[in-house]
C-alpha cells in the first residue's frame, strides 16, 4: 500500500529506485557469475533452454502477479496445470480416430486447454467472491482436488500423447520463428501484454486498489469482486497457455507434473517487487524473478561448486536476498 | 483417488464378509495392505499390481477378507494403520512403509499384539518385527545396471547419472552403481538428482549436455528420468550419446528394449509387482501351513531384447 502511493507520488522519469533495481541486479550478478563459472552459460543453445523452461512457470506467474496484486492468492495452478495436460492429452488420444494427425486435433487440444483454464478459474474466482471464502482455503482444496484428478484420470501412472500426434505436436515447443523458440516468444507475449494491461489499462489500476484497500475501492466505483473474478479467470487462462507450451515438451502428464509450480510462481512473483499483501504488482518485475530463479538451477547444473543437496539452500538464500534488497532500497529512499 | 480406491476396496471386503457371514463366521480372516498413494510411475504400477491381487485372491480365497489403504504421506500411513488395527480387526498387514523411520513405531505396535506383518520393499529401522520381508534389492539393482554399464562400453567412456529423490534407496542405488564400474574405464563425469521425474531429468539433461561436449553413454537409474534424458538429447540434435539405461521396468521402456531401440537397449527391473509377492504370500502364510517367515529377497533383473517379453504387462499403468 505504502509503495503503490510513493510510487504514484513520484514523477514518471526520476531515476530508478533501488526497489526497481534490487531484482535487476541480483539478475546481473547472477549473469556474471554463471559467466565465470562456465563458459557456455551465455551460449545461445543454454539461453534458449533457460529462457524456454522458464517459460511455463513464467505465463502462469503474470496471471499470479494481477491475483495478488488485487489482495488474492492461487495455490492451485500446479495441479491445475496438471490436470489440464492430462484432460488435453486424453481428449486428443480420444479424437485421433475421427480427426486424424493434424492442424485440426492440435487446435481442438489447445481449445480444450485454454477453456478448461478459464473454467477452472471461474471456479476459484466464484468460490472466492461470490460465496466470500477465503482464496488460501479455495486453492488448498482446488489444489488437491485437481492434483488427485489427474492421477486418477492417468490410472495412478502417466498419460501420454499418441506418438504420432507428439511428433506432430513437438516443434510447438522445440521450434520457433527467426531462431527464438515458441514458448519464448508466447511468454514474452504474455508479458507485453500483462505489462500494459497492468501499468496502462484500467483493469491494472482496479487491481491494485482493490489490493490495497477493498473498502476505498469498493467507495470508488470500482467493482471490487467482478476485479477479482477477472484476475482468476485470467490466470486460469494462462495456466492453459502455459500447458499448451509444456504438452508438446514430453507429450505426456501424470501426479508428478507441476508439482510446487505454484510456489515458484508466488515466489517469482515476490522477489519481482509485487506485495503479498496486494495493492501493488510489477509485472517486468515478475519476469525478472522468474529469470532469477530458473537461471540459478542452471548454474547449479552447469558448475560442480556446491553438492546438489545443497541446490535448495543456495535458492533459498538467493529468494532471501534478494527480497532483502528491495526492503533495504525502500527504507533508504 | 486413494480414498476412493480405499473405499471400493472396503465395500468390495465387507460385501464378501457379508455374503460368507453365514457359511463360515469365525474363519474369516482379515489382511490389510497399507500403500503409498500413486504418486509417480512406480508407485501407480505398484497400486496397480496391489489391487489386482487383491481382486483375485479375493476369489481364490472366500475366507479372507482384504483392506486396502493407500496413503499420501507417513503420517496418514500410520493413521490407516491403526484405523486397520482398531476397526477392522486385521490378522494380517502387508505394508508397504512411506518412510522407514517414521513407521517403524507403529507397524512395531502392531506386531506385537500378535498381528502377522508383512513388509515390502522398504525395510523398517528395527530389526526383527517383521514377520515376512519380500525386498527389493537396490544395491543389486545399481551393480546390475554397473555391470551392464561395463560391458557396454570395454573401452570405458565418460557418462552421465541421474540420482532420484536423496533418499537411502538412491543412496544405495548409486553405491552398487560406482562399485561395479571400479576400475573398468568408465568415468562419471556429472551427477545430478533428477528426483524420479520426467521434468526435472529433462533440465538436468538440457544442462549437462551444454556443460559437457562428450557424453557416451547415460545411467538415468529410472525410466521416467529416461524419457526426459531421451527428449533432452533429441532436442539437442547430439549423437555423441550413444544410449541411455534406465531402470524400474516401465513398460513403454520394456517395449522399446523389446523392439531392438539403439538408445533404450536394455532395462533393469524393479518390479512395482513385489506387492503382489508379498500380498500371496500372507495369504498363503494365513490359510495354510506352508511357512512363509523370512526374508524374500527378490532380485533385479537386466532386461535385453531377448528376454523382454516376459517384462511387458501391458495392461499395468506402469
Amino acid at each position: 500500500m505504502m509503495t503503490s502511493e510513493t510510487t504514484a507520488a513520484k514523477p514518471r522519469w526520476a531515476l530508478p529506485s533501488m526497489s526497481v533495481l534490487g531484482p535487476v541486479i541480483a539478475l546481473v550478478v547472477l549473469v556474471v557469475i554463471g559467466t565465470m563459472l562456465n563458459s557456455n552459460f551465455l551460449s545461445a543453445a543454454n539461453i534458449t533452454n533457460v529462457l524456454a523452461r522458464s517459460a511455463f512457470i513464467g505465463i502462469i506467474a503474470v496471471g499470479m502477479t494481477f491475483v495478488i496484486t488485487a489482495g488474492g492468492l492461487d495455490l492451485s495452478v500446479g495441479s491445475m496445470a496438471a490436470f489440464i495436460a492430462g484432460l488435453m492429452i486424453l481428449v486428443m488420444n480420444a479424437a485421433l480416430p475421427s480427426l486424424g494427425v493434424g492442424v485440426p486435433i492440435i487446435l481442438l487440444g489447445m481449445a480444450v486447454a485454454l477453456l478448461a483454464g478459464i473454467i477452472a478459474g471461474l471456479i476459484n474466482g466464484f468460490l472466492i467472491t461470490t460465496l466470500g471464502i477465503e482464496a488460501f482455503i479455495v486453492t488448498l482444496g482446488t489444489m488437491g482436488i485437481y492434483r488427485s484428478l489427474v492421477t486418477w484420470m492417468a490410472d495412478g501412472g502417466t498419460l501420454s500423447l499418441d506418438f504420432g500426434l507428439r511428433t506432430f505436436y513437438r516443434p510447438v515447443y522445440f521450434d520457433g520463428i527467426f531462431g527464438i523458440s515458441w514458448p519464448i516468444i508466447v511468454f514474452a507475449l504474455a508479458v507485453i501484454v500483462g505489462e500494459i494491461l497492468m501499468s496502462r489499462a484500467r483493469f491494472g489500476r482496479h487491481c491494485a486498489a482493490t489490493g490495497s484497500n477493498e473498502h476505498v475501492a469498493h467507495y470508488s466505483n470500482v467493482n471490487v469482486n467482478r476485479t477479482r473474478l477477472y484476475t482468476y479467470a485470467m490466470l486460469g487462462l494462462l495456466v492453459g497457455v502455459a500447458t499448451i507450451m509444456y504438452v508438446p515438451r514430453l507429450g505426456s502428464a501424470s501426479a508428478s507434473t507441476g508439482v510446487l509450480w505454484e510456489l515458484e510462481a508466488i515466489a517469482a512473483v515476490i522477489i519481482g517487487g509485487t506485495i503479498l499483501k496486494g495493492g501493488f504488482g510489477r509485472v517486468w518485475g515478475t519476469v525478472i524473478g522468474v529469470l532469477i530463479l530458473s537461471m540459478i538451477d542452471n548454474i547449479l547444473n552447469l558448475t560442480d561448486l556446491v553438492s546438489p543437496y545443497l541446490n535448495g539452500t543456495i535458492q533459498g538464500v538467493i529468494i532471501i536476498l534478494a527480497v532483502i534488497l528491495q526492503r533495504e532500497a525502500k527504507a533508504k529512499s | 483417488m486413494s480414498y476412493m480406491k480405499m473405499l471400493t476396496a472396503g465395500c468390495t471386503a465387507l460385501a464378501i464378509s457379508a455374503g460368507g457371514a453365514f457359511a463360515q463366521d469365525a474363519e474369516t480372516k482379515v489382511i490389510g495392505v497399507s500403500i503409498p498413494a500413486a504418486t509417480h510411475g512406480w508407485a501407480g504400477g505398484m497400486n496397480f499390481h496391489a489391487q489386482q491381487t487383491v481382486k483375485r485372491l479375493e476369489e481364490v480365497y472366500p475366507q479372507l477378507d482384504f483392506v486396502l489403504a493407500t496413503a499420501s504421506d507417513p503420517g496418514k500411513q500410520v493413521n490407516d494403520i491403526e484405523d486397520m488395527v482398531a476397526t477392522r480387526g486385521i490378522d494380517a498387514l502387508v505394508v508397504l512403509p512411506f518412510e522407514s523411520d517414521p513407521l517403524t513405531p507403529p507397524v512395531q505396535a502392531v506386531a506385537e499384539s500378535g498381528v502377522w506383518v508383512t513388509v515390502v520393499d522398504r525395510g523398517l529401522s528395527v530389526e526383527g518385527i517383521s514377520d515376512l520381508y519380500v525386498a527389493g534389492d537396490n544395491p543389486g539393482f545399481g551393480r546390475v545396471s554397473g555391470e551392464y554399464m561395463v560391458s557396454m562400453m570395454p573401452e570405458g567412456g565418460k557418462i552421465v547419472v541421474l540420482r532420484g529423490i536423496p533418499t537411502t534407496i538412491d543412496n544405495e542405488r548409486v553405491d552398487g552403481f560406482k562399485a561395479a564400474i571400479e576400475g573398468s574405464g568408465i568415468e562419471i563425469i556429472d551427477m545430478e538428482h533428477g528426483n524420479w521425474n520426467r521434468d526435472d531429468s529433462f533440465d538436468v539433461m538440457q544442462d549437462f549436455l551444454s556443460k559437457h561436449e562428450q557424453i557416451d553413454a547415460v545411467w538415468a537409474s529410472d525410466d521416467d528420468m529416461a524419457v526426459g534424458v531421451l527428449a533432452a538429447i533429441d532436442a539437442a540434435g547430439r549423437d555423441d550419446v550413444k544410449f541411455v539405461l534406465g531402470g524400474a521396468g516401465m513398460k513403454e521402456m520394456v517395449k522399446r528394449v523389446m523392439d531392438g531401440d539403439t538408445m533404450i537397449p536394455a532395462d533393469v527391473t524393479y518390479p512395482p509387482s513385489m506387492i503382489a509377492t508379498a500380498i500371496e504370500m500372507t495369504a498363503v502364510g494365513l490359510t495354510s501351513n506352508a511357512p512363509v517367515s523370512g526374508t524374500f529377497t527378490i532380485g533385479s533383473v537386466l532386461i535385453t531384447p531377448e528376454n523382454a517379453a516376459q517384462f511387458y504387462y501391458p495392461d499395468s499403468p506402469f
